[in-house]
């Protein structure tokens, strides 16, 4: 048992991450003080938002590639409903609605049309984007209001609000992962859908639910996003839902469902960022800081698997089991 | 197995919506209000001192839109060099995608390495303040070069050349070209970089000159200065407009991959192509007969200006507010203009008389 808490991913790159924050504590200048830490904390909101819900998704064996897109569809309403003189309290929960209805799409037609999930959400990736873009064209809106744009990046001590936020839903998510019998058949449809739904989970409400959850998780990160950075666009969070994929692989959860812990996506999320920002106040190049993110997504996907692959490889009794 | 829809979550979210509209709330009207009554903040030459000396060993830092962008990597190059001169300390650093949000990651970290200066080409005019105002802040002064950000976000705006002359000239060299008569277009980087868009204002405000009665402007299309994509526009555009007479390309990438489309193509030679390119990029279109001229500011003494710029303001020498002057070495002097804008001077006209004499 103890070996066993020992060879876990999870404890593996929580070392890593011990390591690279000593490293950058004594080798980066100025990395270890209160005001980058609560940057660099501020800084992962939007993706460790989306990397609770992609948790879920991901060990129910879906994928949702989605999620930056309907942030910036979520930023473009926003915008539009702001410059239409809506005030901003009934804009917010506007939002979220867009992102639900954005995951509902999703998760329609994941369970309806027996779709898979890689396929759809890379059709809405760019249907998202496209009506953002529809909504808002090239435009910039940006005269939010102070007081919200000022709480997304106000901080208790080094503490981002933010953070509170993530780390409040954290909770709450796994919680339903790890302690309830919704979790429980999160992971059975993950790691064998057939024989969860003979069992009675309830397979397409389940899933649907997921993408609702998704998209709805996909505005909040939106309304963080557009006022931390004073900016509702159309391409707000282009790009993000890779860095999202990226932490919840790295934080140990199978590409291919059923394994996966919160704790190690968050641990991810915060080893991903540190790199990142070590990386960048080292004056290190932008190139070399995207080669050595790749390099740590491709080591993630690859070890945890490795394993799987030798035993694939040698015949067990396992064998003749589908893998899919 | 049926999954039923969740009517009420969403009547419950739907009567939460309409509560908080009812019961008012901050709407923009309300921000643009509180806005105009607050004081204008604008920089006053108190404090100013133009005999002080430029302080030595400056950190400063350039922050273009994106690195590895030849036209940045030249810009910056002249202002790391201008560091040298004055006995500072200058580096680019940068995101490779041109997007504001990793732009503000850079400018909070340049705040943690406590430069003196930031020098910054703004991805989004606004994005970028919240950091800038942090920045400034904790007294590190902010030059906005190439594409300017909101005024609150820095000291001072330096300005390749004024953003009128560069719409018209570029109108008038197109014109010269098509003898004032067809249909032309632009291929512009993204929908809204600041500066490209106020460029093309100038020219359709320029394009109502009667002498241009015959000349119809029919589209802007955007290439997002990546160089595919405005490959595929520049072919897009002669798709659509096969009786095109020109296409005016405000930005280095566009006309560059404008050019190579056109070299390649049957239409080289008669649609016309002109815009803002390098003499290095071009040189071969030039030489080939692809473009008869096309116009730039020097985007080395533009970082150069901007360096001496930012030792000025970090010395102070100068605070922003108009009327202020400083000497920016082989430059000579400049005068800040209103709004804290610095110009760096009219365009230069590049064609095959003249293309050799530049390496840039």
């Amino acid at each position: 048992m103890r070996a066993d808490v020992l060879r876990r991913w999870e404890t593996l790159i929580v070392v890593l991450l011990a390591g690279v924050a000593v490293w950058a504590s004594l080798a980066v200048d100025n990395f270890a003080n209160a005001s980058n830490v609560s940057f660099l904390l501020l800084d992962t909101t939007e993706i460790a938002l989306m990397a609770l819900t992609m948790t879920l998704v991901v060990v129910a064996a879906e994928i949702d590639l989605s999620v930056a897109s309907t942030l910036g569809l979520s930023c473009a309403v926003l915008g539009t409903l702001w410059d239409a003189g809506l005030p901003i309290e009934a804009i917010m929960p506007i939002c979220l609605l867009v992102g639900a209805a954005c995951g509902a799409v999703n998760g329609l037609l994941v369970t309806r049309l027996g779709l898979p999930s890689l396929a759809v959400t890379i059709g809405t990736f760019a249907l998202f984007r496209g009506l953002a873009y529809v909504l808002l064209g090239g435009e910039a809106v940006a005269d939010l209001p102070p007081a919200y744009t000022s709480l997304a990046t106000a901080s208790i001590g080094p503490v981002p609000l933010a953070t509170l936020l993530v780390v409040a839903l954290a909770v709450v998510a796994g919680l339903v992962l790890h302690a309830t019998g919704l979790g429980r058949s999160i992971v059975a449809l993950g790691s064998n859908v057939e024989a969860a739904y003979f069992s009675g989970v309830r397979v397409k409400r389940i899933k649907l639910w997921l993408f609702v959850a998704s998209g709805v998780m996909a505005s909040l990160a939106s309304l963080v996003y557009t006022f931390r950075y004073a900016s509702a666009r159309a391409d707000n969070g282009m790009g993000l839902e890779l860095a999202v994929v990226a932490a919840v692989l790295l934080g140990g959860v199978s590409i291919f469902g059923g394994t996966g812990t919160l704790p190690g996506v968050l641990v991810a999320v915060l080893l991903l960022g540190v790199v990142r920002n070590a990386l960048i106040l080292a004056d290190v190049r932008n190139e070399v800081l995207n080669f050595v993110t790749g390099l740590l997504l491709v080591a993630s996907v690859l070890a945890p698997n490795l394993g799987a692959v030798r035993r694939r490889r040698t015949p067990s009794p396992a064998e003749g089991k589908s893998v899919t | 197995m049926t999954t039923r829809t969740p009517w009420r979550p969403v009547a419950l979210l739907a009567g939460l919506v309409l509560l908080t509209g009812a019961c008012g709330g901050t709407t923009k009207s309300d921000v643009q209000q509180q806005q105009s009554s607050a004081p204008a903040a604008g920089a006053s030459s108190a404090g100013a001192n133009p005999n002080a000396p430029i302080k030595q060993g400056l950190k400063i830092a350039f922050l273009p839109k994106q690195v590895n962008n030849p036209y940045f990597t030249i810009a910056d190059k002249g202002g790391v060099d201008a560091a040298k001169e004055f006995g500072g300390e200058g580096k680019e650093v940068g995101p490779s995608d041109a997007s504001a949000s990793s732009q503000v990651s850079y400018i909070n970290t340049l705040i943690q390495q406590k430069q003196d200066a930031i020098v910054i080409s703004a991805n989004d005019p606004n994005a970028v303040v919240p950091a800038l105002k942090q920045a400034r802040a904790a007294g590190i002064k902010v030059v906005s070069y190439d594409s300017d950000t909101a005024q609150e976000g820095r000291d001072v705006f330096v300005n390749q050349a004024s953003a009128e002359d560069l719409g018209r000239t570029e109108v008038q060299l197109l014109a010269k070209q098509i003898g004032n008569k067809g249909k032309i277009a632009v291929l512009s980087a993204t929908p809204n970089a600041t500066n490209q868009n106020t460029w093309i204002e100038f020219m359709k405000d320029e394009l109502k000159k009667p002498e241009y009665q015959d000349m119809e402007l029919v589209k802007v299309a955007y290439g997002n200065d990546d160089d595919q994509k405005s490959f595929t526009e520049t072919q897009g555009l002669l798709r659509s407009y096969p009786d095109l007479a020109g296409i005016i390309s405000p930005t280095t990438v566009g006309i560059a991959a404008a050019a190579r489309y056109l070299s390649d193509s049957p239409y080289k030679g008669k649609v016309k192509l002109t815009g803002l390119g390098t003499p290095n990029q071009l040189r071969k279109f030039v030489k080939d007969g692809t473009i008869e001229a096309f116009e730039l500011w020097n985007p080395a003494d533009l970082g150069y200006l901007a360096s001496y710029a930012a030792a000025a303001l970090a010395s102070g020498q100068i605070t922003g507010g108009e009327g202020e002057t400083f000497k920016a070495g082989r430059l000579g002097d400049h005068t800040v203009g209103a709004k804290g804008e610095v110009l760096l001077g009219k365009p230069t006209v590049f064609d095959k008389s003249n293309i050799d004499d530049f390496d840039f």
